[in-house]
């Protein structure tokens, strides 16, 4: 019988290696086919309007005049006169018609007007929106060592005792820090092309949640969810934001009902950055206490932020970050702005607690004078996941790859190179990524060809590799020997890919299936080599006597004593139903950053990058340092550059195109070195996902390293020049 | 409160709302200041001509009559007509560079150019570098995974492409400073680095 268990390490035929990824040719000469790329015949196309004014009141609304332009087919309103409109950018009407052209001019000749209400769209002011009420409690919490002390005036007299314990014999920093709402920035942006069969639709929809959206389309559209296919092979990114089938969606499968004719409705690049996907600001105002080693002792914050007219913050659990010291107070609220709910991006509230926290502790380290890697080395103990160990083995492969001993100078003393200073930062982070429930179907021909298929997705991730290579791994057959379906909501159910999901789960289910389909094969087998199935393994292409090749036959071979009949099995997994000893859950993490900082110019560059991370068992290595690079290039986006920045008159998103909402480019990243860390007892643990936590640590190691080389901290991220020389002269 | 009325488009006017036909969706009217005033007005006095014309693009290597008006983009001419989906539509300004094909041999945005400003002249798509036997780019676009949800790869490896025509030789220090042109968000510029390098050293192996 085959071991459902993986193999030990170092055994693997296929695991661990770094096979090209199998789709890899399809997308790099545009053979792909996204959902923006699928044209059926007699396509109409569909393009939305959006509300000029972030907060008003609906006062005349008419598409007709839109119908008569030459080739506009359709046109609807998707508000009413009187109704509200919370942000500019809300969709209020679409037109569809034969081309781009006629599209656009009939959305200019429709009449909208309005009634503008008051707006609030500024989220670093606390003050000012408790003046305006756009403020909420979103919850606090407190924590001393002494349990006793249960009283509200009395913990207050506590944490000033604490403090000023810590300002006589250590040091307390009372610092401001904040990083910025960013967009999600989907290169594909949300939409679908529908298409009808009678009453049955297609939603080739651009989409991280295959499995998971026919009902979200049926529902409304008040059809039966059987009659729903949805239909994504590629999609051109999501992060998080693409769960849902988004009530343009629902629109657009109605429009190609109306007309008759497949329509295609994808968000213009402006509306897609208004609507379809931000991550909620975070601002801080803390009161760090440490002892003279740099423990810290004691932590009080108040922090707010918005997630659009939501209004909510950074969750407080994750407050400070990794770290939770013996005494801890934290409270958090709301902001409630006219802006688009946010959606949640890659590791929804880590990577802005890391960035307004962990900055707090590097600040600890610059007032004693201590190298900031010791600081982060003696605060271990108080790591919230039971995790000391693995960031103290990463913290040194990371510092050998940073040579961070010998580079380390303290904040703001290092050599100048006329206007240009370098400095080191570091930080850490922590992750869950337990696998998603997922089913597959799993199938051997008579012939030879193996098959499966799952309502899964490619996120940008590599799964259809990662899948092929844990049926060829149960196999015994190569990578290519695979053909791996996913992409329609009409094969077995899989999860959604978010959270670091995926790759752990259908690596769950192929695994449990490819199993159990390879031992009905040994059954069959067994008789013709005068063993028992259990005696059996599946190597190297063949079906043999366990270490024997002389008694066995060709995969081929072994298949055509199937006769007719494929073998056909279910592969399940069940997330925390099914027993498992191939995933795990929780993962560490170290980032260090080296860059350099024009003291003229304010413009930061990044030099180097150190990235170490565990994972469990890597299925793929050079998909899984993919993954790394790619996160710590989003880290350095959110770090230095991208930002959504408001109009508080109009609440108008200014920069919601791409020529102003501020992005690295190829030469802006520097160096960046990945390390996998992967030794037995993380490889025995079995997959742990890895896409959320390496875009986590990136803002807060790099927001250190400009202090480090300034010795001026940069409160606020992106570290735009302005806030940089803004720093600078203000601590003149 | 006084209604803020607007003809969505007859308040504002650039280079994006000429390509497309479109009135940005009731631009900023409380805003407009004279001059922007003045050149609204003036943008409004412009007919849109629509009228239809068959021409001929020479895509690939083969000549292909599309039927387009003085407003149509090349982009939406490939796609929609010769369906080649290769080039990606991400932001109408061009600035994401994933729209980036070849046009006499240099690499331009397929959505910032009009169809009929294409006509006699050869463009090659992603495609072009596609089939049975990939052009080295895309190789090792592949073998270094410069990909990750792909869609911003097909203009990534034209401008590869384009750039390596130019520079051959170039080293890792051209290469960061000469491929700015194009957006991932995915964050693959790392891999795309290794994969124009590989390509300079004489391919995968
Ligand atoms: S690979 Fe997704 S945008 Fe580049």
């Amino acid at each position: 019988m085959a071991d459902m268990n993986w193999p030990k390490q170092g055994t693997a035929a296929v695991l661990g290696a770094t096979p090209d990824r199998i789709d890899g040719i399809a997308k790099a000469t545009g053979a792909a086919k996204y959902t923006y790329d699928i044209t059926p015949d007699k396509m109409l196309l569909a393009r939305a309007l959006g509300c000029p004014h972030g907060h008003c009141q609906i006062t005349a609304i008419d598409v007709s005049p839109a119908l008569q332009v030459p080739g506009v087919v359709a046109a609807r309103a998707l508000k009413n006169v009187g109704a509200q409109v919370n942000w500019e950018g809300d969709l209020v009407a679409v037109v569809v018609g034969e081309t781009e052209g006629a599209v656009a001019e009939g959305l200019k000749e429709i009449k909208f007007a309005f009634n503008p209400l008051d707006v609030w769209v500024d989220d670093s002011d606390l003050a000012g929106a408790e003046k305006a009420g756009r403020t909420q409690g979103a919850g606090d919490n407190t924590k001393l060592d002494n349990k006793d002390i249960k009283k509200p005036e009395e913990q207050d007299a506590e944490f000033k005792r604490l403090l000023d314990e810590c300002k006589k014999d250590g040091a307390v920093v009372e610092g401001e820090y904040g990083i910025h709402v960013i967009t999600h920035m989907c290169l594909e942006p949300h939409g679908s092309t529908c298409e009808w069969e009678g009453d049955k639709l297609t939603a080739h929809l651009s989409t991280q949640n295959v499995s998971g959206t026919a009902g979200q389309f049926a529902t409304p559209l008040q059809i039966a969810a059987t009659d729903v296919t949805v239909h994504c092979d590629y999609v051109g990114g999501g992060f998080g934001s693409k769960f849902g089938a988004d009530s343009w969606g629902v629109v657009c499968a109605q429009l190609a009902k109306e007309t008759g004719r497949p329509v295609k409705l994808m968000l213009d690049r402006d509306l897609e950055l208004k609507n379809a996907g931000t991550r909620p600001s975070g601002f801080i105002q803390v009161k760090i206490g440490a002892n003279k080693e740099g423990v810290v002792q004691v932590w009080d914050s108040k922090h707010w932020g918005t997630s659009g007219i939501q209004g909510g913050p950074v969750t407080q659990g994750v407050i400070p970050y990794v770290f939770d010291p013996p005494n801890r107070r934290r409270k958090s609220i709301g902001i409630n702005t006219n802006a688009a709910g946010a959606r949640a991006w890659r590791a929804p509230n880590h990577p802005q607690a890391c960035a307004i926290t962990q900055v707090a502790y590097d600040d600890i380290a610059r007032a004693l004078g201590i190298d900031s890697y010791d600081v982060f080395l003696r605060n271990l103990p108080t790591v919230t996941n039971n995790k000391a160990e693995v960031y103290k083995a990463e913290m040194e492969i990371a510092a050998k790859l940073m040579d961070w001993r010998k580079k380390w100078h303290p904040h703001g003393k290092g050599p100048a190179k006329g206007s240009v200073v370098t400095g080191l930062g570091m930080a850490i982070h922590t992750w869950g990524g337990a696998p998603h429930s997922s089913t597959c179907t799993v199938k051997i021909h008579p012939d030879g060809a193996v098959e499966t298929f799952l309502g899964s997705q490619d996120l940008g991730t590599g799964t259809r590799t990662v899948i092929a290579m844990v049926v060829a791994e149960t196999l015994g057959l190569p990578v290519d020997a695979i053909s791996v379906n996913i992409g329609s909501s009409k094969y077995p159910t899989s999860g959604s890919s978010g959270g670091s999901t995926t790759v752990g789960g259908v690596s769950e289910s192929n695994r449990r299936g490819a199993t159990d389909a390879l031992n009905l094969l040994l059954a069959k087998v067994a008789p013709k080599l005068d063993a028992q199935p259990e005696d059996l393994e599946a190597v190297k292409g063949r079906i043999q006597v366990k270490g024997n090749t002389a008694k066995g036959l060709s995969w081929k071979e072994a298949c055509g004593l199937l006769g007719m009949t494929p073998i056909e099995v279910q592969g399940n997994f069940q997330r925390g139903v099914t027993q498992t000893n191939l995933s795990s859950n929780g993962v560490a993490g170290v980032q260090m950053a080296e860059v350099a900082v024009d003291r003229e110019t304010g413009v930061v560059k990044m030099l180097k990058f150190v990235a170490v991370q565990d994972m469990g068992l890597i299925i793929n290595r050079k998909l899984a340092a993919s993954q790394i690079y790619g996160a710590v290039i989003m880290g350095i986006a959110a770090a230095l550059y991208e930002e959504r920045i408001m109009d508080p008159t109009t609440g108008k998103f200014l920069n919601a195109e791409l020529a102003d909402y501020k992005l690295p480019r190829l030469g802006d990243t520097g160096q960046i070195v990945v390390e996998l860390y992967e030794p037995e007892s993380e490889y025995n643990r079995g997959v742990v996902g890895l896409g959320e936590p390496p875009v986590i640590a990136p803002p807060a190691a790099i927001a250190n390293a400009v202090c480090n080389a300034l010795g001026v901290r940069v409160g606020t991220l992106p570290m735009t020049p302005k806030r940089v020389l803004d720093a600078i002269a203000k601590a003149k | 409160m006084k209604d803020q009325e607007h003809q969505n488009g007859k308040s504002g006017f650039n280079r994006r709302d000429f390509l497309r036909g479109s009135g940005a969706a009731a631009a900023a009217t409380a805003l407009a200041t004279a001059p922007q005033l003045a050149f609204a007005q003036a943008a409004d006095d412009k007919k849109v001509v629509r009228d239809q014309t068959t021409i001929t693009l020479n895509v690939n290597g083969g000549d292909h009559k599309v039927i387009v008006e003085p407003r149509t983009t090349l982009l939406e001419a490939i796609r929609y007509q010769l369906k080649l989906t290769g080039a990606k539509p991400v932001s109408p300004d061009g600035v994401a560079g994933a729209a980036t094909v070849l046009v006499d041999g240099k690499a331009m945005n397929a959505d910032t150019l009009l169809a009929l400003e294409c006509a006699g002249k050869k463009v090659r798509t992603v495609e072009s570098l596609g089939g049975e036997k990939p052009d080295a780019v895309p190789a090792a676009f592949v073998h270094n995974d410069a990909q990750q949800c792909g869609f911003c790869t097909p203009g990534f490896v034209v401008a590869v492409r384009a750039f390596l025509n130019a520079h051959p030789q170039a080293t890792e220090a051209e290469i960061r400073h000469g491929l700015n042109g194009n957006i991932c968000r995915c964050g693959t510029y790392a891999n795309v680095i290794q994969a124009a390098m590989e390509v300079v050293k004489g391919g995968s192996k």
